[in-house]
């Protein structure tokens, strides 16, 4: 630190300094310490990665992508597939991601836009943060003693009148696509709302403004101005509440109802990776493991797809907004 | 009412789990891990055996059949628990030697949840097997009718729980269904998971507690637990025919009955498949523990008086906790076989 230019430079007696060696130290300190920090979360996801991988290798090999598509899961004969899970995966999430993020969305704006004072919806939104913090397992039981006793009726009902249309093709007689769907949909709620409101609280009090002073009602105003204008951080709570519905393992482990197969009906049950993986881990063999680690690492991919999506909606809709191509 | 059965074992299991750590105090450590179906007895004597001996920790770890095996292999352990016991490749594995004996043993029972709560359901040996085929699938189905012409039955769906985790109680289960219908051989087979018929009324849940959660809140289910289980939470069970025709409810004298026809390998294990006697309940078990025959001396000494334990002072737990206490001639073949653990 001897060559220091502030130091030479500096006028005799003036009241600020240059920055000191030790602050030079100090900086420098720090800023490695968060490219040491940065690096290490980025080969950390390596890691798990190449240890995945690498379990999952052999099991790739056997089974190679017949994996994906075949329906067995057989531990006797060894014979594995994933396709039920990977469509039990994204049909919950994707139900999920309907009801949770339409509720998610709507009461974002009812909290941002006005409708409360500003205490009141502070109230409101610590609640909903509050229900982030419910341990998965508290929701699965929720699941088991209310949600579906509550649904059972309702359900039998549509699959008495309406059993021609596919998605009611089955009774529910107790875990079922449905139930847990309704659970995951309530568990992404916080997180979608959470974003959906920092994405309206960014939008400019003056676009509204301008958008009353045109004369719009208030719906007018927050459907065709608030709303398009946060699309993007709407779009990105979104994926993010998908993402989340996606990994989400103990509340489905006990309501979706495990069962190895792909059926449209809502009230059929069906399997996750997620669940699979929990159920299966604790007395699997080494086959059975090698097995378990190729579903770990297809649900990683469906993970990673789902969020570079998401990134990719959010650019493109922020480009929109902001009249840049 | 329904819920608390589970409840109230959550915590006792959470007690069990944890009294080990709280003796303090010790100089020889004993570690076991293994079979989850034992494990509240196990951890009932263990605490019990530490508590006796002071200066002495045993704890168990319920990590399943399998995983306890893997653990034995790999020596991590001082002694396991399998309700498989081992095989015969498994046990060349071992280099040191191993010791199986059994522990104690329990029942498998059919719970169910009718409307009403009709007791004493009878299931036919012919009718149960196909009832988790997905062949009998409504209440009112006439086969169960015939055998239970007191009982109104509605006409309502099966609904069949089973096991979502590899276990022990599937394994032995299974194993049952095949040895009295030649469809289930065929079509399922045995294991500690099998591939299930694929079905809207065939649903899985968690470890046994989770099963019997799914059976209490879903009307029409049936699935099997174990005996102990359905005490603690006072489900409803089957009586099931066995092979010389009578229906037995599941307790600890059928239990008897059925270990009673056990025929035990040199290696002292033996799987009821099908029991003959005419008071025996058709599916029980023998789980075991495992045991090195070489280690260091002061271990084995400690583990041939815990072996001694479990089978005099624990046996007496049996009853009360759901389990069937083993038979006088079985403890006779564990007291000589403990001798070469060394």
């Amino acid at each position: 630190m001897a060559a220091n230019a502030f130091e030479s430079a500096a006028p005799p007696g003036a009241i600020t300094h240059p920055p000191s060696s030790n602050e030079y130290l100090v900086d420098r300190g720090f800023r490695l310490l968060a490219v040491f920090g940065a690096s290490l979360i980025i080969l950390l996801v390596g890691y798990i990665l190449w240890k995945i991988g690498g379990l999952a290798l052999p099991a790739i090999y056997n089974y190679h992508l017949g994996f994906l598509t075949s329906t067995n899961w057989n531990v006797a004969d060894q014979k594995f597939g994933i396709l039920p899970e990977i469509w039990g995966t994204l049909y919950s999430s994707l139900l999920a991601l309907l009801i949770g993020g339409f509720f998610g969305l709507t009461v974002a704006i009812f909290l941002t836009q006005d409708f409360l004072p500003l205490r009141v919806a502070l109230v409101f939104r610590t609640i909903i943060d509050m229900l982030a913090a419910i341990p998965s397992v508290v929701f699965g039981l929720w699941g088991i003693f209310v949600v579906i006793p509550a649904i059972r009726p309702i359900a039998n009902w549509l699959n008495e009148t309406l059993s021609w249309i596919p998605f009611f093709g089955s009774s529910l007689s107790g875990p079922g696509l449905l139930p847990a769907a309704l659970v995951l949909a309530i568990m992404i709620l916080p997180t979608v709302a959470a974003i959906s409101q920092d994405a309206l609280h960014l939008v400019p009090y003056r676009t509204k403004e301008a958008a009353y002073g045109m004369g719009t009602t208030r719906w007018e105003a927050i459907l065709k101005v608030m709303l398009p204008t946060a699309a993007g951080g709407i779009a990105s709570a979104m994926v993010l509440g998908f993402g989340r519905a996606l990994g989400e393992t103990m509340a489905l482990a006990m309501l979706i109802g495990n069962s190895n197969q792909i059926s449209l009906s809502l009230f059929a049950p069906a399997q996750t990776l997620a669940s699979l993986l929990a159920s299966h881990f604790p007395e699997a063999g080494q086959v059975e493991v090698q097995a378990l680690m190729y579903a770990a690492l297809v649900l990683l991919a469906i993970t990673l797809v789902v969020n570079m999506m998401g990134t990719a909606i959010l650019t493109l809709a922020q480009r929109r907004i902001s009249g840049r191509s | 009412m329904r819920i608390r059965g589970t409840i109230i074992a959550i915590p006792l299991a959470l007690i069990a789990a944890l009294s080990p750590i709280s003796v303090i105090a010790q100089e020889v450590k004993l570690i076991g891990s293994g079979a989850s179906f034992p494990f509240p007895i196990y951890s009932a004597w263990f605490k019990d055996f530490s508590k006796q001996n002071k200066g002495v920790t045993v704890d168990y770890q319920a990590k399943g059949s399998g995983a306890g095996i893997q653990d034995f292999t790999n020596k991590t352990v001082d002694f396991a628990a399998s309700d498989a016991a081992m095989t015969d490749e498994e046990i060349a594995k071992v280099a040191d030697g191993v010791v199986l004996l059994p522990a104690t043993a329990g029942e498998i029972v059919l719970a169910y949840n009718l409307p009403g709560n009709p007791k004493e359901l009878k299931l036919p040996r012919d009718v149960y097997p196909d009832i988790f085929l997905g062949k009998v699938t409504k209440w009112n189905d006439p086969r169960i009718g015939a055998a239970n012409p007191s009982l109104k039955l509605p006409d309502l769906p099966i609904t069949v729980v089973r096991r979502s985790d590899a276990s022990g109680t599937t394994f032995v289960f299974t194993k049952h269904l095949s040895a009295i219908s030649e469809a289930f051989a065929k079509e399922i087979g045995s294991g500690t998971t099998v591939q299930w018929p694929k079905s809207d009324k065939m649903v899985a849940a968690p470890k046994n507690d989770g099963v019997t959660a799914t059976i209490k809140q879903t009307p029409g289910a049936i699935g099997y637990i174990e005996y102990g289980y359905a005490k603690l939470t006072k489900a409803d069970f089957a009586l099931l025919q066995n092979k010389a025709g009578q229906f037995v409810l599941a307790d600890t004298k059928s239990g008897e009955a059925t270990l009673a026809t056990a025929t035990l390998d040199s290696r002292l294990r033996g799987w009821i498949e099908d029991p003959a006697g005419a008071d025996a309940y058709p599916i029980a078990t023998f789980t075991w523990q495992l045991y090195y025959k070489k280690q260091d001396p002061k271990k084995a000494e400690w583990l041939r008086k815990l072996v001694d334990y479990c089978v005099t002072t624990g046996q007496k737990l049996s009853d009360s906790m759901g389990y069937i206490p083993l038979p006088a001639n079985v403890i006779e073949k564990i007291k000589t076989a403990s001798a070469q653990i060394q």
